[in-house]
């Protein structure tokens, strides 16, 4: 049973209450009319499938309802952050220890056009 | 190869069955192969024997970083069926229930193939309509396949609640009289003895690191046996396909989840076919030693832990208590996990790929193992002729930026 550190709620709370609902940090095509058939069917279907840190979508389905950003690891299933909505992860591929804090901050300053976070 | 017969079985209970010869061998990886398969579950090794058997490619390695069958192909609840509602989907799998039905012969390995029959129960008004609608449509393509009442669903399963004061009463379900289960780690055995016997060299423990490309052409694989040269490759790895094809440079269109099952104790026989509920999520037949097999449904995150999550198995029990209230106090042996690729159609990819020479088959998802025989005799001759087979055609990886999937989600019964 994963346990899970709901950002809103701010409190630990089981698995059951949640839903996965795929991978996170995937920006909608500003013009969808404009896209190929390759990039439109690429946003549609094509996902990263890590072995090892990845990023996702929960949603806290009989708590608030409200949707957040995990990062797990797809082996050991360690939950090692999450985050809400808008912002980007501190434990990633590339720095599976955390990012220091000078990348942090730059990464934070980033305008965020997430699905559903109108800027 | 030593052919399996009566006859030797009681010649060899002479030796006290001490002098069978093993039955594939374990050889050293050559430098070069015509064809090289990554993968050495039931799919993969099904390849290899009808490419040798089929289209005479002999010079072919399989290799495998585990044990043979060690994946999906010994984690499935064995069940085979083909009632698959589109036409694409149903010619695939009825293609592959062909081959079962003669597997045992054609392999000279009891496969333990038995057509006992598959049921998926109907426990709402739309689920009544969509099992007539997907009976129809079996029919027209010629795969057998009945609507059955409450009344006959009771004379085939005695043990199985039926009556209307079920929480989820049972309306209806679909009936494939040629369905039933077969001993999955046989299928991998009798593939591997009868490729091995046709001079395909089978490699365990040797695990693929890299791809050789140049030009967006194959020319082989880095293992941590050394390298091999190959001009074919074609991959077979279920939940690590994702995982591979990074390696080959492009990504492709499935997410791998754990999928798991459990076992009873072994009871007396009880059920002797197979029930699936898509509505209450639960199936589960017996096997030969009397054990209960019961599988779930995916974890609904990504994961390659091969194993489950609580919920999923307490969710799982609680349909089959529901259906058979009589199995309440048996009690479960084993739990596990398989990694399944699943595919946002829930239809497998049989296809090229943007890599020359590079061929794919993945994507099966939550019913793998039906599709073994068929899956390895489509993919065989794609590999060896470099174009789609017919029956693969419709499963190419294109078919996520053309539009024309081929939706068998809910269609084709349980656990998507």
């Amino acid at each position: 049973m994963l346990h899970i550190y709901c950002p809103y709620c701010e409190e630990l709370r089981e698995e059951e209450e949640f839903h996965p609902k795929g991978q996170a940090h995937i920006t909608r095509p500003a013009d969808p009319d404009a896209c190929s058939d390759e990039e439109w069917g690429d946003y549609l279907f094509f996902r990263d499938n890590p072995r090892g840190i990845h990023h996702e979508m929960w949603v806290h389905a009989i708590g608030c309802r409200k949707f957040f950003n995990v990062t797990r690891n797809t082996v050991t299933y360690e939950i090692l952050e999450t985050y809400p909505m808008g912002e980007q992860p501190r434990f990633t591929a590339e720095y599976p220890e955390g990012k220091p804090a000078d990348q942090l901050n730059d990464a934070q300053q980033e305008p965020s056009r997430q699905e559903g976070v109108h800027v | 190869m030593q052919r399996y017969s009566g006859f030797g079985l009681a010649k060899h209970a002479l030796s006290h069955h001490e002098n069978w010869e093993r039955q594939w061998r374990n050889p050293t990886p050559k430098k070069q192969y015509d064809v090289v398969i990554v993968g050495g579950g039931g799919h993969g090794l099904a390849t290899a024997y009808y490419l040798a058997k089929e289209h005479g490619i002999t010079n072919v390695a399989v290799v495998e970083k585990g044990w043979l069958g060690g994946g999906n192909t010994a984690r499935n609840t064995t069940i085979v069926r083909s009632n698959y509602l589109w036409d694409e989907s149903a010619a695939l799998y009825e293609h592959s229930m062909k081959l079962w039905e003669g597997l045992s012969q054609d392999l000279n390995y009891n496969v333990m193939f038995s057509q006992r029959g598959v049921m998926n129960l109907a426990h709402t008004l739309q689920d009544m309509r969509d099992v007539q609608r997907r009976v129809n449509a079996n029919r027209l393509n010629g795969i057998d396949s009945e609507v059955l009442t409450p009344e006959q669903i009771q004379a085939i399963v005695p043990v199985m609640d039926c009556s209307k004061n079920a929480r989820y009463p049972i309306l209806g379900a679909s009936w494939q009289p040629r369905a039933g289960v077969a001993r999955h780690d046989a299928v991998a055995w009798g593939f591997a003895r009868a490729a091995d016997a046709l001079g395909v060299d089978i490699l365990q423990n040797t695990e693929v690191t890299g791809f050789k490309i140049r030009d967006g052409r194959i020319y082989g694989v880095h293992t941590n046996r050394g390298d091999i040269e190959a001009k074919t490759v074609g991959c077979v790895a279920a939940g690590n396909s994702g995982v591979l094809a990074k390696m080959a440079g492009f990504r492709l269109p499935l997410e791998s989840h754990p999928l798991q099952a459990l076992v009873s104790e072994p009871l007396k026989p009880v059920l002797d076919t197979v029930v699936m509920s898509n509505h209450v999520h639960g199936y589960i037949s017996q096997t030969d030693k009397g054990d209960l097999v019961i599988g779930a449904g995916i974890d609904g995150y990504n994961g390659y832990g091969q194993r489950g999550s609580y919920p999923t198995v307490e969710h799982t029990l609680q349909a089959v208590i529901e259906m058979f209230p009589i199995f309440s106090r048996v009690r479960m042996n084993r739990q596990w996990g398989g990694i399944v690729d699943t595919c946002p159609d829930a239809c497998p990819i049989l296809s090229a790929t943007p890599v020359k020479g590079l061929y794919f088959n993945c994507g099966w998802g939550t019913g793998g193992f039906k599709a073994t025989p068929g899956s390895g005799h489509v993919f065989a001759w794609t590999l060896a002729k470099n174009q789609a087979h017919p029956i693969a055609a419709p499963f190419s990886i294109n078919r996520f930026h053309t539009g024309a999937l081929v939706d068998e989600h809910g269609a084709a019964g349980v656990a998507h």
